[in-house]
């Protein structure tokens, strides 16, 4: 039974990372590292920023053909 | 200011674990090495008959695993001497968005997802009208000594600038001018690549209300999943593309009912209304906010792009499909074949360039990955290995390609003005090139696939489509599951392509604003409505003009413009392989400097011939000038020439050489441009090394361990296990011994 947790957390992890969906726990975890009691910003803004900063420069995350 | 030699324990380490290969291990690399050869054997030796996928399998892993383990070893170890010891931009300037040490087997998949796309699945299977060898070879050899190590050498100089991007370090490392000339050149390729890809697209779908539908529904799609990330659930990315996966199943299944109800005379259009449609669609993606229609359809894609080529995989594997055209055909010799003309030297090298030497992954490289990388170790696999992965997706291209009747290939890939508007007449010229089908077969493989016919669907697309849909009903559903794969495989290409007309529709407006904010300053403001518009409306104006072009004209517009954009991709990974060339000798590593130095020469060479006979050939199928000059006779003395229908199709003709014939020109400018100023930067450094300014970063010490490899070796292990951490690698509290 462990086995098949085990293999599904490693499962939903790589999925999280790949996806991006990781993102907004990682900023808040770094954020926290620092200092715990740090403000972060909600989800909501956090994803809005992700997203308009391609705006600003879509250089990042370009795709070849 | 030479490389400082890297320091002891790095060479102690490397040397312990590479010297003195253990009796199994030689076993085992033996044992790959054979099989490898077993496959280039029978693919060599193989006269006449047909012979089972499984050796093109066999030939291109074999090579790849004896590429990756032994060459980009050397080059890691020996020429660009990688620093366990020394920290990443990752580590240094971690800030947990895009700066920040991402396991490597995720940056795997990113990397690999950002540099595969519709080139290796387009240019693999347009080059099979030569046969099946002549590409498999240059997509193996190709990637093995030039693509997969310009991937990685960009990667480890642009990880050790902070990820630079490729512009910057020829700007920094060249000169003004080279830089300058590197930025042109990727903003006329960009314009030539989007109008190619587009085509593709076009082709693809006109009079087929089955792909105009589905394609069509990937718009509300995007839009239903942009609001929901937006608004309902912000960053749910797997659940919404979960659904956005579903919903466009749905929308190919729908396809086909729509295609069979009243409504299919809506869905159906021809080339030239696709292309308003197109342009409208590229003018409005690119101005719209990213994260209505961009974000969305990129999450969609890359879903589909990993789904769809691990699937792909399997069914090779499973159905082992047997190859029918043959392994080298007269055209490859005689250079006058239908769907590109020019013989084997220089053209297959031009146009398979994804899979085999890609200039575009050089701007992947310097940027957005080395920002993630954890070790400088780990460019091998992220650099040389992902690229060797996007080599083996060409490779199942080729396979696809030619496991279909030749007759049918040729057909399909063949423009309008060869094969003529009937199975009749197609089957009548397809006969005359040698590879016979008979009209009632034609008919039958468009029935077969619910299309009304497949004549001239230039452009790779539609090919690739059948043979996916030729393997999968034959492991999944059987015949009466073949439009539906069909019409899959035509979504899958069209939904990459889309998401790439439009992200690059905006990097072009990002370089343009850039440019023209020198002039008027406004424009370098991104959040500038007006400099958005107008900058957007000329890089569409730029691609929808070429893309027009490919439409009308009576040669053939995957036929005129795909050597274009070979050579402009080409001519981008001189560009990456020159600054690579020249930040080896600069860094003092002149005695490798043939590791990118050979295939610059060979890619040099490759591309200025190509732009020599595309401009100077006298044989107007060839040369842009030699068909101007031969239809604007034409025009003077009152002749229409074949397969021009009037006097009007003449003119397209002659407007069109000469465009095509001015930029073959301006490429092979840029090209020499770049060369001679890396030539005069390199010569300066040999001469007085003491006088090299690097903008390298300087050393400092990191504090993460991680495994080099995908796979932990039993070292790295014990010292992941000494520093508690788990097979991912991570941060330590004392520094790395």
């Amino acid at each position: 039974m462990s086995g098949v947790r085990e293999a599904l957390a490693k499962a939903r992890y790589y999925v999280r990372e790949f996806s991006g969906e990781a993102a907004y726990d990682r900023y808040v975890a770094h954020a926290r590292s620092h200092d715990p009691d740090a403000e972060v910003l909600t989800r909501r803004a956090f994803e809005r920023a992700r997203t308009d900063a391609r705006e600003a420069d879509p250089r990042e995350g370009f795709r070849c053909c | 200011m030479p490389e400082p030699e890297a320091t002891g324990t790095t060479r102690d380490t490397a040397g312990a674990s590479s010297g003195g290969l253990s009796p199994k291990s030689i076993a085992v690399w033996v044992l790959v090495a054979l099989i490898g050869a077993i496959g280039w054997g029978v693919l060599a030796l193989s006269r006449g008959e047909e012979i089972s996928a499984a050796w093109l399998l066999a030939a291109a892993l074999g090579s790849y695993a004896i590429g990756y383990r032994f060459y980009s070893r050397f080059i890691a170890d020996r020429v660009l001497r990688v620093d366990k010891t020394r920290a990443t931009p990752a580590e240094r300037l971690d800030n947990g968005v895009d700066f920040h040490p991402t396991d490597r087997r995720v940056l795997f998949g990113h990397h690999f997802a950002a540099v595969a796309g519709a080139g290796p699945l387009v240019g693999p299977v347009l080059a099979s009208q030569m046969g099946y060898l002549p590409g498999t070879i240059w997509i193996v050899a190709g990637v093995i000594f030039a693509g997969a190590v310009q991937d990685m050498v960009t990667l480890f100089f642009s990880t050790r600038r902070n990820g630079r991007s490729l512009g910057q370090m020829a700007r920094d490392e060249i000169g003004p001018v080279g830089g300058a000339a590197a930025l042109v050149a990727v903003f006329v390729i960009m314009i030539i690549l989007l109008a190619v890809l587009a085509l593709v697209i076009v082709n693809a779908l006109a009079d087929s209300p089955w792909g105009v539908f589905s394609i069509g529904m990937t718009i509300p799609i995007a839009l239903f999943m942009g609001f929901y990330l937006r608004v309902l659930r912000p960053g749910r990315i797997t659940e919404v593309s979960l659904i956005g996966v579903a919903l466009l199943l749905l929308a190919i299944i729908a396809g086909g009912w729509v295609a069979d109800s009243s409504f299919a005379g809506v869905f159906t259009l021809d080339k030239q209304t696709l292309v308003i449609w197109m342009v409208a669609y590229g003018f409005l993606a690119s101005v719209l906010p990213v994260w209505m229609l961009l974000a969305p359809r990129d999450y969609l894609s890359t879903f589909m792009k990993v789904g769809t080529i691990a699937l792909l995989a399997v069914g090779v594997v499973i159905a082992m499909p047997v190859l029918k055209m043959p392994s080298v055909t007269d055209f490859a010799s005689r250079g006058d074949g239908p769907v590109f003309s020019g013989s084997m030297f220089p053209f297959v090298f031009i146009t398979i360039a994804c899979g085999a030497l890609s200039g575009f992954h050089a701007l992947v490289s310097s940027g957005t990955t080395p920002k993630m990388i954890q070790k400088e170790t780990q460019v091998r696999v992220i650099g040389y290995g992902a690229m060797l992965t996007e080599s083996f997706v060409a490779v199942m291209a080729v396979i696809a390609a030619c496991i279909i009747e030749p007759g049918l290939f040729f057909a399909v890939n063949s423009p309008a003005g060869v094969v003529g508007a009937t199975v009749e007449s197609a089957s009548q010229a397809v006969t005359h090139f040698g590879f016979a089908i008979s009209p009632e077969a034609l008919a039958q493989a468009a029935k077969d696939v619910e299309e009304t016919t497949l004549l001239s669907r230039t452009g790779g697309a539609p090919t690739f489509a059948l043979g996916m849909s030729q393997i999968f009903s034959s492991v999944i559903g059987g015949a009466g599951m073949k439009a539906f794969w069909y019409h899959f495989a035509i979504m899958f290409e069209a939904l990459f392509i889309l998401t790439t007309v439009d992200a690059g529709t905006r990097v072009g407006r990002f370089m343009l604003q850039d440019t023209l904010g020198n002039v008027h300053k406004s424009f370098k403001d991104v959040s500038w409505k007006p400099g958005v518009w107008i900058a957007s409306a000329v890089v569409v104006g730029g691609w929808g003009y070429f893309l027009w072009v490919g439409v009308e004209d009576p040669l053939g517009g995957i036929n005129q413009l795909f050597p274009l954009f070979g050579i402009a991709n080409q001519l981008l990974a001189a560009v990456a392989l020159a600054v690579c060339t020249t930040l080896l000798v600069k860094s003092g590593r002149l005695k490798w400097a043939w590791v990118t130095g050979l295939p610059l020469a060979w890619d040099v060479a490759v591309t200025l011939t190509a732009s020599y006979q595309k401009v100077f050939s006298e044989n107007p199928k060839i040369g842009f000038f030699a068909q101007r000059d031969l239809y604007q006779d034409g025009i003077d003395a009152g002749k229409v020439i074949k397969p021009a229908k009037n006097l009007d199709q003449m003119h397209t003709v002659v407007t069109n050489a000469t465009v095509d014939g001015v930029l073959s020109v301006l490429f092979a400018l840029l090209i020499v441009v770049v060369l001679v100023d890396a030539a005069r930067v390199c010569v300066k450094a040999v001469r007085a090394p003491q006088d090299v300014a690097l903008t390298e970063v300087p050393w400092s010490e990191s504090r993460i361990v991680a495994p080099a490899g995908l796979i932990a070796t039993p070292e790295e292990r014990r010292e992941l296990a000494a520093a508690g951490l788990d097979s991912g690698g991570g941060k330590t509290k004392e520094p790395v011994a």
